[in-house]
């Protein structure tokens, strides 16, 4: 694992995810019939927010920020390097403990709620995110990305069961509608910003710096999927994060935000059931 | 040989000195004079015996046996007593059966039995021994000071001090009997010894909810005993071993299964797992040192220290299968139910039950991966558990109340405290921290295993964990100035001293791991499984280290947020967003009618959803029928 | 073109307007008009805001909510009047509670007037103070 590879990693990554949410934007404002910002716009964003004055409630909540950044940075690099998959879906889970402490840190009515929504959807998806790693390990008998995309089918072809259910957590990993519960993108009529609430310049750009990285880890997730050892998967992969991403962004424009309660049992309920279905079917294949 | 006696009765006598002596000054340079000696022997025993371990036989041990059998009577009589003053029939029942049981078997068939090794010191037993002497002995010094504010505090109980002391030394002493005991019979007298301190200890303070928690202990685990002794009955007159060595190295036949699921069910008491789990929580009600030696780091690990000593026998047998499923039924459920308590110690119980809930679960897996799991949990488990419980008490002096509610002044009042109890959070569930490890490599060995519902509960059992320490730990970096706040009460050097040592071992077992396991745990699997050990950890172990020193300093740097340094320049301060209405102290808004109100944020305990009577119930009845269906499919195998 | 003027982000605060300007505010946003072409992003938050939309005839009791926001905005911030009750007190100009404008409590940059303020003239504040912003920007830098 070279050092050029990880600069690359570190660089590429976030470049791309301001992309993809850039797309995201447009093709929301298209969906609702209005033109929407240059596809540039969020790094515009980021930089304007880099030469802004920073302002704090108190000397710690912005530490926890950086904390994170430094965190997803990590879980990017061992995903994207080919590195193991249960340690990063562990990294990401400690970014995101970062993030969720900041926001307890400035004790500010919508920062502790946003920090408690947080928490209640990390609750929400792990279970589904062991399931995956879980599932793939059975399939490829690694838990290594590098192992995992060099199988001669691809893992969809064993675990689709285990994808639909990992498509349903998406939302809550890419803050979208339904389960955009905590930090939305759109201004949040409960919580104002949520966790974000107390950030201002630089800091609110690490922020979203970081959501850069956290939706590119979440479709690196969905290309894990699609991958095997030849290059046109590869290819086919790529389009299909392009499409589960095109798909996020319709069910973020048509639907609405859940409460908490059906988040939870809802994201529980599906996790377990598909998850112990396809992965039973998958045992009785004696892998 | 001789030291290792010593280890054993050392406390004993500190124990009786400490009873007699009632001048305090005295008293308490003896117990922290007892504590450090323990813990040195507890060390040079370690350093002298770790390497190749050591087998003792006793010629003569009649008298042994002898004094053993006349304390365990007295035992009997004083609680079959007990139960029929109390009205606890089934106490007297259990209690008599017993000891009707191992008196006859030590009159008559004893005899005919040879025992080789009473004392087995290897890899397993010396980490034990190294949790029971270093923890334990840190802990009594933290009794010293604790035990000062308690009763400053708590003014109703009447002071007990030196028996409380002495009772925590006897223990000790039982504690290093039990893991250090080959010998069956020998490791239940320790058991029951530890049973009955910690039915005294229990009910120190007398009230009425004390003591009828008390008894509701001695009664589940009495009746563990009394499944140990049945265990003992039929292994010494069917199998003709009293030893722990040679049963667990034994073809998994029928006698012998039935006395692996009667020890495992003695296990699962003392352990409180489902459904014998109601015990441990009633406990909370004990004086904090005895919660964290008795509750956490020691005595409930005895039973999983049985469980992992049985480990070859289970993995695929029933008794295996059986145990898995209760360990993991005992996991998610209180994993679920942690997250309801706003009484800290509530949810340290809670985290503590799931937790032994995991290990049992390893440990009965059976695999060489699980079963290094299962000590690594063990261990981190131990010294973490023991520094919040400790952390927790003196937060209780301090601020005066255990409710996690209270707790978000704690880094204005004691910053010692509470990233003390930061460490000992994070100790738990976030890497890079060894249960994080722990884990990791139960989940592998689980997949590996093939049994995809463990593989599931894990899952959500961690997802619930995640949630309950992290709302505390929030709470924890609350960073809220308290005004008009005054310190009930200052900490004393007797408690500072071990939750410092505590913390610094959580922060050291943590980057240290990696040697544990390559001189101690991965040995002891070796001479168990005979085959070469599977590098437990999947990644190439250099890449992993780099990233553990990397985490590790990055964690470490979290409490330094909080020291004010000049370094970062100094930012506008602006008061916390309330829509505006912000009345100038971040705690009060200006509300309707311009009346000023103040904000109160509060975590969430989810009571709604989570309903503790159901799900105590659901478990209770799963691991009750799962219990019962070992049974039946035990019944059904003699059958065959 | 500097950063700033590509990516204003709004808080709209009604200090006691009659709503008519904020619903102009508001369909300056939807579709027909869209603001967001211009990257501009209606945040809830002042933390996180650029410009500080104001309608309304200030009256006594918003004047330490506004003066809070401002303060909470972090520099450079810009202060936009929108509506002739926001720039001068307009029809309730006499009335015993009202101040008589925004500019009598914080400094105000861009005026909007109009009753209500059409969507046109609020996009073309809004940008004429993205403009201002960039300047004050400057300004900070050089300092």
């Amino acid at each position: 694992m070279s050092v050029i590879k990880v600069i690359l990693i570190i660089i590429l990554t976030p470049l791309a995810g301001g992309l993809l949410v850039g797309f995201d934007r447009v093709i929301s404002a298209r969906m609702q019939g209005r033109q929407g910002p240059p596809i540039l716009q969020p790094f515009y964003d980021v930089l304007k927010l880099i030469s802004k004055e920073t302002i704090e409630v108190n000397r710690f909540h912005r530490f926890y920020v950086y904390l994170s950044l430094m965190f997803i940075i990590l879980t990017a690099v061992v995903m994207f390097s080919g590195g193991d998959i249960l340690l990063a879906i562990f990294i990401l889970s400690l970014g995101a403990m970062f993030f969720t402490l900041g926001g307890y840190a400035s004790w500010s009515p919508y920062s502790v709620v946003g920090a408690e929504r947080e928490l209640l959807q990390m609750m929400a998806y792990e279970p589904m995110m062991f399931i995956v790693a879980a599932g793939l390990y059975y399939v490829s008998n690694s838990f290594f990305v590098s192992d995992i995309i060099s199988q001669s089918k691809p893992a969809i072809v064993y675990l689709p069961v285990v994808f639909v259910g990992f498509i349903y957590i998406l939302p809550f990993k890419l803050r979208k509608s339904p389960f955009d519960l905590s930090v939305s993108e759109e201004a949040n009529q409960e919580v104002v910003q949520g966790i974000s609430t107390e950030y201002s310049g630089r800091a609110l750009a690490v922020i979203e710096v970081t959501h850069w990285y956290e939706t590119m880890i979440a479709l690196g997730f969905v290309f894990v999927f699609f991958a095997a050892d030849n290059k046109i998967s590869h290819l086919i992969a790529v389009l299909m994060c392009l499409v589960v991403y095109m798909f996020e962004i319709i069910l973020d424009n048509s639907t609405v935000r859940v409460k908490w309660q059906k988040a939870l049992s809802s994201a529980w309920i599906v996790s377990g059931i598909l998850g112990i279905v396809n992965l039973t079917v998958l045992s009785f294949f004696n892998f | 040989m001789e030291l290792i006696v010593l280890l054993i009765l050392f406390p004993l006598l500190i124990s009786v000195l400490v009873f007699f002596i009632k001048n305090e000054k005295i008293r308490n340079a003896i117990m922290r004079c007892g504590a450090v000696v323990t813990a040195v022997l507890t060390l040079v025993t370690a350093v002298l015996y770790f390497k190749d371990g050591i087998m003792i036989s006793f010629g003569r041990s009649e008298v042994i046996d002898v004094c053993m059998l006349i304390v365990e009577i007295g035992l009997a009589a004083y609680i079959i007593l007990t139960g029929f003053k109390e009205k606890k029939y089934l106490l007297s029942l259990f209690s008599f059966v017993q000891i009707v049981m191992i008196v006859w078997f030590e009159l008559s068939e004893k005899r005919e039995i040879e025992v080789q090794n009473y004392i087995v010191l290897d890899k397993l037993s010396g980490i034990m021994m190294l949790i029971v002497g270093i923890i334990g002995s840190l802990i009594c010094i933290y009794a010293v000071g604790y035990m000062k504010s308690y009763h400053i505090h708590h003014k109703e109980v009447k002071e007990r001090k030196s028996f409380f002391f002495a009772v925590v030394f006897v223990f000790l002493s039982a504690m290093f009997g039990l893991v250090l005991s080959n010998n069956l019979l020998w490791i239940y007298f320790c058991w029951e010894i530890t049973t009955f301190c910690s039915y005294l200890l229990i009910g120190y303070t007398q009230t009425d909810e004390a003591k009828h928690n008390a008894l509701l202990a001695l009664v589940i685990n009495v009746g563990g005993g009394l499944s140990f002794a049945a265990a003992i009955v039929i292994l010494g007159t069917k199998l003709h071993t009293l030893e722990l060595s040679v049963l667990t190295s034994m073809e998994p036949g029928f006698y012998v299964l039935v006395c692996v699921f009667l020890l495992c069910i003695a296990a699962l008491t003392k352990s409180a797992q489902f459904p014998f789990s109601s015990w441990l929580l009633g406990a909370m009600v004990a004086p904090t040192p005895s919660s964290a030696l008795l509750h956490s780091a020691t005595m409930v690990k005895a039973g999983v220290y049985l469980i992992i000593r049985l480990s070859p026998l289970l993995g695929v047998t029933v008794a295996g299968r059986v145990m898995t499923l209760i360990g993991a039924v005992t996991f998610l459920g209180c994993s679920l139910l942690a997250i309801t308590p706003h009484d800290a110690k509530k949810v340290l119980a809670y985290s503590t039950i799931a937790n032994l809930g995991l290990i049992v679960m390893c440990a009965s897996v059976g695999t060489q991966e699980s079963l290094w799991a299962a000590i690594l949990l063990l261990i981190f488990h131990a010294v973490s558990k023991s520094l919040m419980f400790l952390t927790v008490g003196s937060i209780e002096n301090v601020i005066g109340s255990r409710n996690i509610e209270d707790m978000n002044v704690l880094m204005q009042v004691s910053k010692g405290l509470s990233i003390s109890l930061i460490i000992g959070i994070c100790g738990m569930f976030l890497a890079p921290f060894g249960m994080l490890i722990s884990k990791w490599v139960a989940m592998k060995s689980f997949i590996d295993s093939k049994n995809i519902l463990i593989v599931v509960i894990l899952a959500y059992g961690s997802a619930a964990t995640m949630f309950y320490w992290g709302k505390w730990l929030g709470k924890l970096n609350c960073n809220r100035k308290p005004k008009g706040y005054e310190k009930q009460m200052e900490l004393r050097n007797d408690e500072k001293a071990p939750i410092f040592f505590l913390a610094v071992i959580v922060l050291l077992s943590c980057l240290g791991y990696p040697l544990a396991s390559k001189y101690a745990i991965v040995p002891f699997l070796v001479s168990k499984f005979g085959t070469p050990p599977v590098i437990p950890i999947g990644t190439g172990d250099q890449t992993l280290m780099v990233l553990m020193i990397f985490m590790v300093s990055m964690l470490i740097l979290v409490p330094m947020g909080h020291v004010p340094t000049g370094l970062f320049p100094k930012r506008r301060e602006t008061p916390i967003y309330m829509a505006g209405e912000n009345s100038g102290d971040d705690q009060h808004f200006i509300g309707s009618f311009g009346i000023e109100r103040k904000s109160d944020l509060s975590n969430w305990y989810m009571e709604e959803v989570l309903n503790v009577k159901k799900i105590t119930f659901w478990c209770n009845t799963a691991s009750a029928v799962l219990i019962c269906a070992g049974i039946i499919l035990l019944i059904g195998r003699w059958g065959m | 073109m500097s950063i700033n003027k590509k990516s204003p982000w709004v808080l709209h605060y009604d200090a006691t307007s009659c709503n008519g300007c904020d619903i102009e505010v508001l369909a300056s946003f939807s579709p027909v008009h869209d603001l967001e072409r211009f990257g501009v992003v209606n945040t809830g938050d002042p933390r996180h805001a650029d410009i500080l939309l104001i309608t309304g005839s200030v009256n006594r009791q918003s004047i330490p909510v506004v003066k809070q926001l401002y303060e909470q905005m972090p520099d450079p911030k810009v202060v936009v009047a929108v509506g002739i009750c926001a720039t001068s007190g307009g029809i309730f100009k006499d009335c015993y509670n009202v101040v008589g404008g925004v500019d009598k409590v914080l400094p105000v940059d861009v005026y909007v007037p109009g009753c209500a303020a059409r969507p046109q003239a609020i996009i073309d504040g809004i940008l004429k103070a993205a403009s201002i912003l960039e300047e004050k920007e400057k300004a900070l830098k050089e300092r």
